[in-house]
């Protein structure tokens, strides 16, 4: 190796570091992504709960027919997208691609029939008469507080379900690799956990009796 | 990672996790409308979430198979950040005995 060669080397040998986890950058930075938006939702629901505490007249209009039903049935939808995502992800690493693009097709119909019933559920509240600042029940911050808990998180399904279509149709083309399927599948999996959250804390601490 | 050595087994071997993340959404369901927890439902809730998002995070997510190191550095810190937000909580009960009745 000439000298100048090896004064190049010199230069880039930290750009040519081994990754310290032994993982893509990608996925590091997904999961640095998936952690922020962790606080995120952790700060959104905290503050959720500073106003419940405080509020000695907080509501609790969820009935078991519509509301609980239908989030029971939200959840199993969004925990059975996560296990088709799955399929998604292992199919991409075996370079499977007709069985990557059903798995994918499959977790995003589950991802738009999550967002439908959410949709439907939000229609049921304002038909009752929540909005932001207003309700016939109670304090007037359980509107803000309800919406934008489960406002950020359906803005998330639909920010998925878009990001797999995108990632199918460059996957299919050969544009993206697997590698881009899983990060998908993290992001994916990170907002199904975040529902294993709002459920309990948004929903059944509310229940009607 | 695309991987030439990687064969595709299905997804079976996530069935047992699935099943189980599914009985515990219903047992937050059976806490909600049990009424024998009376205020200490919220701890049930958490526990039960928590056990939830460890799961997830672990076999869904493949926490499990990446190094430990991986993990130490990044989920540690994320957790004390969400603790840090407790501190909120004396000033939401100061705000609920100070209201003026």
């Amino acid at each position: 190796m000439s000298e100048s060669n090896l004064n190049m080397a010199a230069e880039h040998s930290a750009a040519m570091e081994p990754s310290p986890y032994a993982i893509p950058s990608r996925k590091l930075a997904m999961w640095l992504f998936i952690l922020s938006d962790a606080c995120t939702f952790g700060a959104l629901l905290f503050a959720y709960g500073y106003l419940r505490t405080a509020s000695p007249d907080w509501p609790t209009p969820f009935k078991f027919n519509p509301s609980i039903l239908n989030v029971i049935i939200m959840t199993v939808v969004l925990i059975t997208s996560s296990l088709t995502m799955l399929g998604a992800v292992d199919a991409s690493k075996a370079s499977d691609k007709s069985k990557t693009m059903r798995w994918l097709g499959l977790t995003m119909v589950l991802g738009a029939i999550f967002a439908m019933l959410h949709l439907r559920e939000w229609a049921g509240m304002i038909h009752e008469g929540v909005r932001l600042f207003q309700n016939p029940w109670g304090s007037s911050l359980f509107g803000a507080s309800f919406f934008s808990i489960t406002g950020l998180h359906l803005m998330h399904v639909v920010s998925g379900v878009v990001a797999m279509a995108v990632v199918g149709r460059g996957y299919s083309r050969g544009s993206l690799t697997a590698g881009h399927v899983e990060s998908t599948g993290l992001y994916w999996h990170f907002v199904d956990l975040v529902w294993m959250f709002v459920v309990p804390l948004v929903y059944l601490m509310n229940v009607s009796r | 990672m695309e991987n030439s050595q990687f064969v595709y087994k299905g997804i079976g071997r996530y069935i047992p996790v699935y099943v189980v993340l599914l009985l515990l959404s219903g047992v937050q369901v059976f806490i909600a409308y049990a009424g024998v927890l009376g205020s200490g439902r919220l701890l049930w809730f958490l526990i039960v979430a928590i056990i939830s998002a460890a799961l997830a995070i672990m076999y869904f997510m493949h926490m499990k198979q990446e190094r430990s190191s991986f993990f130490w550095s990044l989920i540690p810190a994320t957790v004390f950040v969400l603790l840090m937000m407790n501190m909120i909580w004396s000033d939401s009960f100061r705000l609920l005995h100070m209201r003026p009745h």
